[in-house]
């Protein structure tokens, strides 16, 4: 009962916007914007399901390992640098320099390298999406509480055992907000390579039924990347809410004020 | 858990310790000796350098002068069979992992199995009266309740020296009281040698065997007050002892010198009955 109460709070503006859509579309004879009741039967028709195993799950398996690695790269990189105070301002401009360079300017230099292929799409997500991680880690680990570093020390934990128990939990909420932008910026990279690159993904489907005048599968199209994207950051939450349970309860304890 | 040593003989010692930061000379040229089984309190204005000078005594800060050894060995780094508890309990527990999870932490670096961190976290969390607990997290308990678990943390890993810096100066009157108890009972039941350093003369007077002053800019040894309060002590019997307000008075007059003498260190904080 309170599931189905909470879907329709979420969802019921977007009903009745496709609502609004769907009336307003309905005798369209306009050949750019078809009546949404014949987009979404080329949705059903192209995306479930043949759609999801010829273009979705390349996709995402690209936006996986591109994400995976800048998730990896971000943190590892964000740990070292925000333990080592004279590298981390030695390499600073550099990251806000490159963190400042759209992802959009760096895709011809992709191209350049690595082809049209996989290893272009994987290598441009991976790029665009370390530096939300990776400062955010920065901040995370410099801020962790100085008397956690003397507990540690007292205890006479491992190097790798600080980072484990007391840097990077300490550091999580921030490398959270850190990775959520960069999984909004990894499914543009995405969309985006995909567009340039060689055939397969969404992002391709899209350009490409445009360029065929196929407008209804192009508007199927956006719309299944609007569900990929919403899907993800679902599942983001999910995983966000289990690891970082402690910090929602402490937080929400705090401002209860009962200390 | 009881160790071996033989009485009276020195588990930490101080020869001539100093530390400057900076310029600035904190304490300079300390000499004393801390026996097995004793329980120093180590008293002074604030701001005299008494964490700076609990933070040489246990490695966590090197001494810039002398040295310090614990159980006839150099300590240049926190030692093995030595444990801290720091002041603010609400930033030294780690808020992600449970009252058990942060017992057990120091016995990761030590190497003991899984199982055995768990027996022993619930025997460290048994001995201060928390065996109920281990699943909350710091942040859902009291503060009260919290500096127990430190203190727990600190005994798992079956420490012969318990260090605590003002361990009980963000609690109310009443649990401090408790807490003061505890710490007692835990001494004797262990068998440790306790350091504690507090602002609180009744406080110090109350727990320890013996009162160091601390005094000065730098701060040297005021002086080393032998406590020779009955045991067990009692918040109303021993605290009802002339002795008692004998050597509270003592303490203050030194501590009280120690401020006339030097104008720029804060007042202590002023005796009196607490209720």
């Amino acid at each position: 009962m309170s599931l189905v109460r909470k879907i329709l709070l979420e969802l019921w503006v977007p009903v009745l916007l496709l609502a609004l859509w769907w009336l307003v579309s309905a005798d369209s004879v306009n050949f750019y914007y078809p009546p949404l009741s014949r987009i979404l039967d080329e949705f059903a028709d192209i995306w479930l399901f043949d759609g999801i195993r010829t273009e979705v799950w390349p996709s995402l398996q690209r936006l996986a390992a591109g994400y995976g690695a800048a998730l990896v790269l971000g943190v590892g990189l964000g740990v070292v640098l925000g333990t080592v105070r004279w590298l981390e301002n030695a390499v600073r401009p550099i990251i806000e320099f490159l963190r400042a360079t759209p992802g959009v300017a760096i895709l011809p230099v992709m191209m350049l390298f690595f082809g049209l292929g996989t290893t272009m799409k994987i290598s441009l997500i991976a790029l665009v999406a370390t530096w939300p991680v990776l400062l955010n880690t920065i901040d995370g680990v410099r801020s962790v509480e100085p008397v956690l570093h003397q507990v540690a020390a007292s205890h006479r934990l491992r190097r790798s055992e600080r980072i484990r128990f007391i840097v990077l939990p300490s550091a999580a909420p921030q490398i959270f907000a850190g990775a959520r932008t960069a999984l909004a910026i990894s499914v543009v990279a995405m969309v985006m390579s995909e567009m340039v690159g060689a055939p397969g993904g969404i992002g391709h489907f899209v350009l490409d039924a445009q360029r065929g005048f196929n407008t209804t599968a192009m508007w199927s199209g956006v719309i299944a990347v609007g569900v990929f994207g919403y899907l993800l950051n679902k599942v983001f939450a999910l995983v966000e809410n289990r690891v970082l349970a402690w910090h929602k309860g402490m937080t929400a304890h705090d401002h209860g004020g009962k200390r | 858990m009881t160790t071996t040593s033989v009485s009276n003989q020195a588990v930490v010692e101080a020869r001539g310790l100093g530390h400057t930061y900076g310029e600035q000379p904190i304490f300079r040229d300390l000499n004393f000796a801390v026996a097995a089984g004793e329980f120093v309190c180590i008293v002074g204005p604030s701001g005299v350098g008494k964490s700076t000078l609990l933070q040489c005594l246990t490695g966590l800060l090197g001494a810039t002068e002398g040295d310090v050894t614990f159980e006839g060995a150099t300590v240049s780094r926190p030692p093995e069979g030595m444990a801290i508890v720091f002041q603010d309990y609400s930033r030294s527990l780690l808020p992600w992992m449970t009252v058990l999870d942060n017992v057990a932490l120091p016995l990761r670096s030590a190497g003991v199995r899984k199982a055995e961190r768990r027996r022993r976290a619930e025997e460290a969390l048994g001995e201060v009266g928390l065996q109920d607990v281990t699943d909350s997290y710091p942040w859902q308990l009291s503060g009260g309740m919290q500096q127990r678990v430190a203190i727990a943390r600190a005994l798992a890993s079956r420490p012969r020296v318990i260090v605590l810096d003002e361990p009980f100066a963000s609690v109310d009157a009443q649990t401090r009281a408790d807490l003061e108890d505890l710490m007692l009972r835990v001494r004797d039941h262990l068998g440790l040698t306790v350091m504690l350093v507090t602002h609180d003369i009744d406080e110090a007077v109350y727990l320890a065997d013996t009162v160091l002053v601390l005094s000065g800019r730098p701060a040297k040894i005021e002086s080393m007050v032998a406590v020779d309060l009955p045991a067990p002590r009692d918040q109303l019997t021993t605290k009802a002892l002339p002795r008692f307000a004998e050597l509270r008075s003592e303490v203050y007059a030194m501590v009280k010198k120690a401020g006339v003498q030097n104008t720029a260190t804060a007042e202590p904080a002023i005796p009196g009955p607490r209720s």
